[in-house]
């Protein structure tokens, strides 16, 4: 323990640098997944196509992806940007099956109310739609942020910065604490990430909550 | 794209001590020996929790706990405490793919028709012909929708065994940054990547094969995928 109160400096940048690593990916892959969700749900073949690649890009792992994307983007090999652009793939490729599901789940009779009362598309895609497919959506990024707090650590080995370093440094020190240190607070970040994204997904959907 | 492929497409790579065929039989190795372990531990529990619907709670509490933990932090600390050798990946590997699997047979068993269950004790099935000749093919798609899942964690993964001094694919990931030859390092995280898309391939295939034909038309549209 003396040596975690010693190093608390040390733990709040990697913890800084591993939240920034891997929520950035989330945030980012949801904005792209809406829209390529919507197109899926709307029309057959972009959902065979959209729901293909996401399922080979989830295929390809990480590690790999990581150290491929230099080679593709012209990004230096230690340059963070690989992994996030790389989690932000694995978001996408995730978000995009559930939010399609969740948008073809929508009731017809809900969406042909809206039309009927004056709801054109967009709006009624935001308005109505949408807001119904938040708890899968939810689901989904649970998933996908419990996934990324774990693949950041994996990007240590090839020298990306987070809590993987405390992984790699205990290792060549032979030094035990360190490791557990960071198993833990990979554990706790996870634990207060899905927390959060629980409290969001309530907070956002105060409806599912009335008449029980 | 020189710099992707002109490591692997050198001859001199693939044969010999140390060569492409080599460290493609130690990665399936690793990959295999965890994904038995895994499925023998994880398995059973997940059937029975399944099949007697007591302990659901606890079994995905554990299982998301488990799927949290960082498979590199794991690795590290088993070498410290048990020394370099095969049971450190293999023990990371088993931990990564017991979730995938404890939670697949569950949740197929636990999804079983009540009505077909109930329908074979009727007929005078006791529990154990219940779960094997009932609830256990009935639930395939999904227990084995959970396998695929692990072995393709497990195959992406079973690269860092060579970042404690094992080998496998990974081998010359950790190679190349040492030694900053970079085509070497996207040679092998290339093949590993075919590799992961080729267990996918064959795995879908094997699906086919052991899930009965009378599942097949309750797919839906998108299929059984994470």
């Amino acid at each position: 323990m003396t040596w975690v109160f010693d190093h608390l400096g040390l733990l709040g940048d990697l913890t800084v640098t591993h939240v920034y690593l891997s929520v950035l990916p989330v945030v980012l892959g949801l904005i792209i997944a809406i829209p390529l969700g919507w197109a899926a749900s709307r029309w057959r073949p972009a959902r065979a196509f959209l729901l293909t690649v996401s399922g080979l890009l989830y295929t390809i792992p990480s590690l790999a992806l990581i150290v491929i994307l230099p080679a593709i983007i012209s990004t230096k090999t230690l340059d963070p940007v690989n992994v996030i652009i790389t989690l932000t793939v694995y978001t996408i490729a995730l978000l995009v099956r559930s939010i399609a599901d969740a948008l073809s789940a929508v009731p017809p009779t809900i969406v042909a109310a809206a039309t009927a009362i004056g709801y054109r598309p967009f709006k009624r895609f935001l308005g109505v739609e949408f807001p119904l497919a938040i708890p899968v959506v939810v689901a989904g990024l649970r998933v996908a942020m419990v996934s990324n707090i774990s693949l950041v650590s994996v990007g240590a080995l090839i020298g990306i910065a987070g809590y993987g370093q405390l992984f790699t440094n205990g290792f060549q020190l032979q030094f035990v604490t360190e490791i557990v240190t960071g198993i833990v607070a990979t554990l706790l970040l996870a634990l207060v990430a899905d927390l959060v994204l629980q409290l969001i997904g309530r907070l956002v959907t105060p409806w599912t909550r009335v008449g029980r | 794209m020189n710099l992707l492929t002109s490591w692997l497409f050198d001859p001199t790579n693939w044969s010999g001590t140390g060569g492409i065929p080599q460290r493609l039989v130690e990665h399936l190795w690793y990959t295999a020996l965890a994904l038995a372990i895994a499925i023998v531990i994880g398995f059973p529990l997940g059937a029975l929790v399944g099949h007697t619907k007591r302990g659901g709670f606890v079994l995905v509490g554990a299982a998301n706990v488990l799927r949290a933990l960082p498979t590199v932090g794991v690795l590290t600390l088993v070498v410290l405490l048990a020394g370099i050798g095969l049971v450190p990946p293999i023990a990371a590997l088993t931990l990564l793919a017991i979730p995938p699997i404890m939670a697949g047979a569950y949740a197929g068993i636990q999804a079983v028709e009540p009505v077909v269950v109930d329908a074979a004790r009727g007929v005078g099935m006791t529990e154990r012909e219940v779960l094997f000749q009932v609830e256990i093919p009935n639930a395939m798609p999904l227990i084995f929708g959970g396998v695929r899942s692990a072995a393709l964690q497990v195959v992406a993964t079973a690269t860092i065994a060579a970042y404690v001094g094992l080998g496998g694919l990974g081998r010359y990931v950790f190679d190349g940054l040492a030694l900053h030859d970079y085509p070497q390092m996207a040679g092998g995280a290339i093949l590993v990547a075919v590799l992961a898309v080729l267990v996918e391939l064959v795995l879908t295939g094997v699906q086919r094969l052991v899930v009965s034909p009378g599942l097949r038309p309750v797919r839906t549209s998108g299929g059984t995928q994470r």
